[in-house]
């Protein structure tokens, strides 16, 4: 199937996206647009490439082929506007620094060389940290903070990056149902304010509640548009189901030759 | 010991090298002490960042590294009949410690090796390439080879002014990069994936930290020597983590352990002269470690053992108080208006038996709230509280009881289990928990099955 041109004005434009980590494949020929102030849930799986195409949106992982397009423009174009949320245990929350000090860094990208975080950035963090109702942990060591507070932090970190495009690699991870409701709140406030978010989901359950737009992912795409039309009970068989077992069958007999052919 | 005898060794002392050594009457002590110094200070600062960015282990396979470039540079000078002068041996140093940098990146990236196993071979196949040179150099021309071993154990005596110079510019450099690119050191170190998507070269910010570890290296090399020169890097900036929880405040720390270390152990060595500066520097940093260990005010298990015995302390006030208050209570004999000086009078062994305390344990902790002025401890061995003790055994019982019925209705204990349930979890109450639990009494929720055992007073 020929695909068009990624779309130039969408938030998130994705054609024919290929990666594989040392050969092996994790996104197979993924497109997907995604509508401007969407909550989008992106579902899957456990190594169905969710975390891999978010990474490859923002470079982090080299794709074999295809193009990513932000609002019309590559990553590096639109940094400025793009707001990206690690999961939480990526980072060492032993690292000696407060709340505050973790939700700065959200501002150094605009700050560019050298330059240090002054009184507008701090003003900036102390409001998103509001938003985040931990306002009175700002002083707090972050390894003092319990898991949703860290959660917590990780988002203020994102919003004083003044991002129209949000993409979160499970914020609901281990956090207590307090967490989860304000995280929530804040999607929606920040889709009430224009801005459209990705995030990658694992609990079905809540998917209708929380996503107006939903994806499904596999290796492949299985699915992408409005929840109420996507989320249905065959999509999910063909994204959890066994299906596709012979894709990656496939993928494994590729990486077994590959490593033959290397001896 | 006459008065005489003691003027004599007095003079003795002072005539002596030590005191010489110690009054920085020689140039050379002077020289020895300024390098050493400088290079503590540097590498204490940069051994900051590499343990946060958990790359403690690069500088032992630099440090390393640099052996086969020292003996080449040996070689090299001995062939062309030059003098072994000091700066081909740091550029010989320096480009094999680079290589030996660079092949721990390549070897991760491209070979698929785990860093730890990256490391090891590295560290381990440089080394024992240089060990390799170093043999043909002694068979090769011997005698020649005399300044070989200072490099790999370290000898403060060989320190001269062009070291220092060295030291100096290396510390000058170091703090200026770590003064400028603060902010980009931080990201790098705490979170590698926010640095990269916010276009950080993130890349080339580790091997500035490489190349500064390079340099480090180099200026260690004559004062410590290659194999300890990690103890340098690593110990201080772990001792500073004892002190504070504050980047900033952990540089200044680590700096200042790093350079008492080198003095203290230049010092050390020129008085015992045999003992290689290596060793004696290693050891100090150690002891500087050992105190931070024990005496560091944020992490050291000294203050840590003293904060955990005062917390368990203070439970144990907290339920006497309560079980005072209970007991009165069961008795209807609950002061009810404020002005009480005291109440009924409560019979210790009462108390000890709620808590199963052994009876001197009570009398112990009655004892210390006395002095507190929370209760009255009678000879007989009766208890009264006082009108500020029934104000906290108010308190305590009121976070006693919200708990209580917050896991009969949501955690679904047992209603025996809840009180016990609640008497472990009590302390861990924060000021957040309690206007949750408050609130969700005061809104009324419906009634548990069954309802509270006992009243909840309101929020005052």
């Amino acid at each position: 199937m020929p695909t068009s041109p990624p779309a130039t004005e969408l938030p998130l434009s994705v054609r024919d996206l290929t990666v594989a980590y040392h050969r092996k494949p994790v996104l197979w020929n993924v497109s997907l647009d995604i509508p401007d102030g969407k909550l989008v849930g992106l579902v899957g799986p456990n190594g169905a490439g969710k975390s891999t195409l978010l990474k490859a949106i923002i470079g982090m992982v080299p794709k074999i082929s295809g193009a990513i397009r932000i609002f019309g423009q590559t990553y590096s174009a639109s940094r400025a506007i793009v707001a990206y949320v690690p999961q939480r245990e990526t980072v060492d929350w032993d690292f000696p620094a407060t709340a505050l000090d973790v939700v700065l860094m959200g501002t150094y990208g605009r700050l560019g060389w050298f330059r240090r975080a002054g009184k507008a950035e701090r003003d900036a963090a102390y409001e998103a940290l509001a938003k985040m109702e931990i306002e009175h942990l700002a002083g707090r060591q972050i390894s003092q903070l319990s898991g949703g507070q860290q959660q917590r932090t990780f988002l203020a970190r994102a919003l004083v990056q003044n991002a129209k495009l949000f993409l979160m690699d499970e914020p609901f991870a281990a956090v207590d149902a307090a967490t989860e409701r304000a995280i929530v709140t804040l999607m929606k406030d920040l889709q009430a304010a224009g801005c459209t978010i990705v995030v990658v989901h694992h609990d079905l359950h809540t998917v209708p509640e929380y996503f107006d737009h939903l994806v499904l992912l596999n290796t492949r795409l299985v699915g992408a548009g409005p929840t109420t039309t996507v989320f249905t009970e065959r999509n999910l068989q063909k994204t959890y189901g066994g299906k596709l077992t012979l894709l990656e069958e496939i993928g494994e007999a590729m990486k077994r030759r590959d490593q033959r052919s290397k001896l | 010991m006459t008065a005489f005898g003691i003027a004599t060794q007095v003079c003795i002392f002072a005539d002596s090298q030590i005191w010489r050594l110690l009054t920085l009457q020689d140039y050379n002590t002077r020289v020895v002490l300024a390098g050493t110094v400088m290079l503590g200070i540097t590498s204490g600062l940069l051994g900051v960042y590499l343990l946060l960015r958990k790359r403690a282990l690069l500088g032992d396979a630099i440090s390393h590294a640099t052996l086969p470039g020292i003996a080449f540079a040996f070689l090299w000078t001995a062939l062309i009949g030059q003098d072994k002068t000091l700066s081909v041996l740091l550029v010989g140093a320096a480009i094999s410690g680079s290589l030996g940098g660079i092949s721990v990146l390549l070897l991760r990236h491209f070979a698929r090796i785990r860093e730890d196993a990256a490391l090891g071979i590295v560290l381990s196949v440089f080394f024992g390439a240089g060990v390799a040179l170093v043999s043909v150099l002694q068979k090769f021309k011997q005698g020649n080879i005399a300044g070989l071993e200072s490099f790999i154990y370290g000898k403060v005596v060989a320190i001269t002014g062009d070291d220092v110079t060295l030291a100096t510019v290396v510390l000058v450099i170091v703090t200026v990069v770590i003064v400028a690119l603060g902010k980009e050191l931080k990201i790098l170190c705490f979170d590698f994936e926010l640095a990269r998507s916010q276009g950080w070269p993130v890349m080339w910010l580790d091997c500035l930290l490489i190349a500064m570890v390079v340099a480090v290296t180099i200026v260690g090399l004559k004062a410590i020597g290659l194999i300890m020169v990690i103890a340098l890097l690593v110990i201080p900036a772990a001792s500073a983590r004892f002190w504070t929880h504050d980047l900033n405040r952990m540089l200044l720390i680590s700096g200042l352990l790093g350079g008492l270390s080198c003095a203290v152990g230049a010092m050390a060595s020129a008085v015992f002269a045999d003992m290689p500066s290596g060793a004696t520097i290693v050891l100090c940093g150690c002891g500087f470690f050992l105190l931070s260990f024990t005496f560091g005010i944020e992490r050291g298990v000294l203050w840590t053992y003293v904060h955990q015995k005062n917390l368990r302390r203070r439970q144990e006030y907290l339920h006497m108080l309560r079980i005072c208050y209970e007991l009165l209570e069961a008795r209807k004999a609950l002061p009810t208006s404020a002005k009480v000086n005291a109440t009924e009078l409560i019979a210790i062994q009462d108390v000890a038996e709620v808590r199963t305390w052994p009876l001197r344990f009570a009398f112990k902790i009655a004892s210390e709230l006395d002095s507190r002025g929370l209760v009255v401890l009678r000879r007989s061995g009766d208890l009264q509280l006082t009108a500020r003790g029934v104000v906290q055994a108010e308190e305590a019982v009121r976070e006693h009881r919200l708990l209580e019925m917050y896991m009969m209705e949501q955690a679904e204990a047992d209603v025996g289990q809840a009180d016990r349930e609640a008497d472990y979890l009590e302390h861990g109450l924060l000021p957040e928990h309690l206007a949750v639990l408050g609130e969700s009494v005061a809104r009324g929720t419906p009634p548990p099955v069954p309802p509270s055992p006992h009243p909840i007073k309101r929020d005052k």
